[in-house]
């Protein structure tokens, strides 16, 4: 029942290593690049998966390579950072609030960052670029705006999760109001935004959300301990020496730049943050946040959606937003009802 | 035990205060949450190697004090020191290596087994290139044969009884590897069988390994039993302190839980067992004023 192994070295250092969740995070990790691989070959040109492996060495026709790495790399791998990032977000907030339901989603980060999109398109109606900026600086508002409303003497599980889901309210019909006051074009522009969709995005949407998971994902890594002492209540992991309110200060703030920057590249991709770490979860068998494998959970479920809208719709037919909430909330359904009769919340 | 006992218990303890070289203790605190004041300029000596047990009735301030000698409650005014230092300015995973501190309010996550639970207690000697060493696997080992759980090692927590799941906490806390331990209630939900388990593998932790244990108790006659110093609080003041022989009596009880009874010793150990007064007796006590209620007390005492 119990896989973890310790690796010692004789000067003293040791990392302890659960073979089980390092299992899964290499599988998913795997199943991402492959799904990658298969969906750079997709569309109305298609491309055998050995020839898209082989112009991604840089040994391909001149057709492929511009088709390749101009036209569809980048948006396969903006795919990959915002599963990644959504997926790490969700494990984040969902262990922060010590609920599965405290997730981005329902917390109303999403529609803050669709609140900022759209004051940006209807109000100023501002360039790509302006939008993009306007997501993430309503994402960093409505996190800053939980985060303050749901302080008392610290943050607690069920106060975050009630106060998200106020403020999501709060936002949401601000939103419906932005819209109705939106002329015709603006409103289009509006919707198309909001339905979340990977389709046309370049390399100008890739290099920011790497650099910026460059610095997060190490530094949420690095406070996972505290993060998973946290787990067992703030008394006790305060006992053991975490500095609670600190390590969630710094842990949230992460989450919501990670969702945020997400929502900003991708728009409003649903259920990823929900579903992948609780898929990531039942997949290790693992207490604690699980965060490395939420990360790859959610690259992982993001590729296969896009993949699945672009076979079963054609090219930019489905957003992959709708198609992240069918697979995602039917996959986690099942695993639930399986479970249940397992005799295993 | 004679009826000044419990001034004389609350003098040496005031006396004491500078003197002592205990290693923890808490110096003119003001206890609040947010406005409400809950303790005023309480001083407290925990003296080393000691089972100290806090009594006092409900809402009279003892989980707050434990709460400000486990740095969770920062005092509004004065201070908690640990081997000299202020407590809230040393570093976190030092005062977690020296003080451990088992809450009420514990969360054993999802899915987790005792083995895994017991390791977490090993945090504050870990570090990101520190994570499991031979060493901490021989503390977790020994944690759990300690408190009988090793059989259970590899079960999940949430199968387990209440009594043995407290055990497992135990544990933790014990694998912590701290000469100071602090228990909120730690009997609390418990059957008395398993209380008395609990209490039992406390006073052991105590006399075989020497441990320092400051403990919260709602049961006036377990803490009589097993502390070896006893503080009683009432409104947040400390109205007696000292071995249990010496302080715990009639006018004491009354005095802080405002309950008649009678003080007897106990036929197992010799230590003082509380008896509350027949209903009869306290209800008459209140119609009929002072004096007639002490002769109904001693009426019963004699019967």
């Amino acid at each position: 029942m119990r896989t973890n192994r310790a690796v010692r070295t004789p000067g003293g250092l040791s990392v302890r290593l659960d073979v089980r969740a390092l299992t899964v995070v290499v599988l998913l990790l795997v199943a991402a690049l492959a799904a990658s691989v298969v969906l750079i070959g997709t569309g109305d040109f298609p491309i055998p998966a050995a020839d898209v492996v082989k112009t991604l060495f840089g040994n391909g026709t001149a057709g492929q390579e511009f088709i390749v790495n101009e036209l569809r790399l980048p948006r396969v791998l903006v795919g990959l950072l915002v599963g990644a990032s959504l997926g790490l977000g969700g494990a984040l907030f969902q262990a922060i609030s010590r609920n599965p339901l405290g997730s981005p989603d329902v917390l109303g980060l999403g529609q803050g960052a669709t609140a900022g999109a759209l004051v940006v398109i209807v109000l100023m109606s501002g360039s790509a670029a302006a939008v993009t900026v306007g997501a993430l600086v309503g994402g960093l508002v409505t996190g800053t705006a939980i985060y303050v409303l749901a302080w008392k003497r610290g943050v607690h599980g069920y106060r975050l999760v009630l106060v998200g889901i106020g403020v999501s309210a709060v936002v949401t019909a601000v939103n419906g109001y932005l819209i109705t006051m939106a002329d015709l074009s603006d409103a289009a522009r509006a919707v198309v935004w909001m339905t979340g969709s990977l389709s046309g995005r370049d390399w100008a949407q890739f290099w920011p959300l790497l650099a910026l998971c460059a610095v997060l994902v190490p530094l949420v890594l690095a406070n996972g301990r505290g993060l998973r002492m946290m787990e067992m209540g703030d008394d006790v992991s305060a006992a053991l020496g975490v500095r609670v309110e600190r390590v969630r200060l710094v842990l949230m703030v992460a989450a919501v730049l990670l969702v945020a920057a997400a929502t900003a590249a991708a728009g409003p991709v649903s259920f990823v943050a929900l579903t992948a770490p609780q898929l990531a979860r039942r997949l290790t068998r693992s207490p604690g946040p699980n965060l490395l494998p939420s990360l790859c959970m959610g690259a992982a479920l993001l590729v296969v959606a896009d993949w699945v809208s672009q076979q079963a719709f054609g090219a930019d037919q489905l957003p992959v937003g709708v198609v992240t909430g069918v697979v995602g909330g039917v996959y986690l359904l099942w695993l639930l009802v399986t479970e249940r009769r397992a005799g295993r919340i | 035990m004679s009826p000044d006992s419990t001034g004389s218990g609350r003098d040496s303890g005031l006396n004491n205060r500078r003197s002592t070289v205990n290693r923890l203790s808490a110096e003119n605190v003001t206890l609040a949450y947010d406005q409400r004041v809950i303790a005023e300029q309480l001083s407290v000596e925990i003296p080393d190697n000691s089972f100290t047990v806090i009594v006092g009735p409900n809402a009279c301030g003892k989980s707050t004090l434990l709460r400000a000698l486990s740095r969770m409650l920062r005092p509004s005014e004065g201070r908690v020191l640990l081997d000299g230092e202020v407590i809230q300015s040393m570093p976190a995973k030092k005062v977690a290596r020296t003080l451990g501190l088992l809450p009420q309010s514990s969360i054993a996550p999802d899915g987790i087994t005792v083995a895994d639970l017991v390791g977490r207690g090993r945090y504050p000697h870990q570090g990101i290139l520190r994570q499991w060493s031979a060493e901490d696997e021989r503390v977790v080992r020994e944690s759990m044969a300690r408190t009988g759980v090793a059989e259970l090692a590899d079960r999940y927590v949430d199968e387990l009884s209440g009594g043995q799941r407290q055990r497992v906490w135990i544990a933790m806390a014990l694998a912590q590897q701290t000469p100071l331990l602090l228990l909120d209630e730690p009997t609390t939900y418990l059957d008395i069988q398993h209380q008395i388990d609990v209490l039992d593998l406390c006073a052991e932790l105590h006399e075989e390994q020497g441990r320092t244990l400051v403990a919260v108790l709602h049961d006036l006659n377990h803490a009589a039993r097993y502390a070896t110093h006893l503080i009683a609080l009432r409104g947040g003041r400390i109205i007696a302190e000292g071995a249990p022989n010496d302080i715990v009596t009639a006018e004491l009880v009354e005095e802080v839980f405002g309950l008649r009874c009678q003080v007897i010793d106990d036929p197992e150990t010799g230590t003082p067992l509380v008896v509350p007064a027949a209903r009869k007796a306290r209800t008459g006590a209140k119609a009929a004023g002072e004096t007639r209620a002490a002769e109904k007390v001693a009426a019963t005492e004699a019967s």
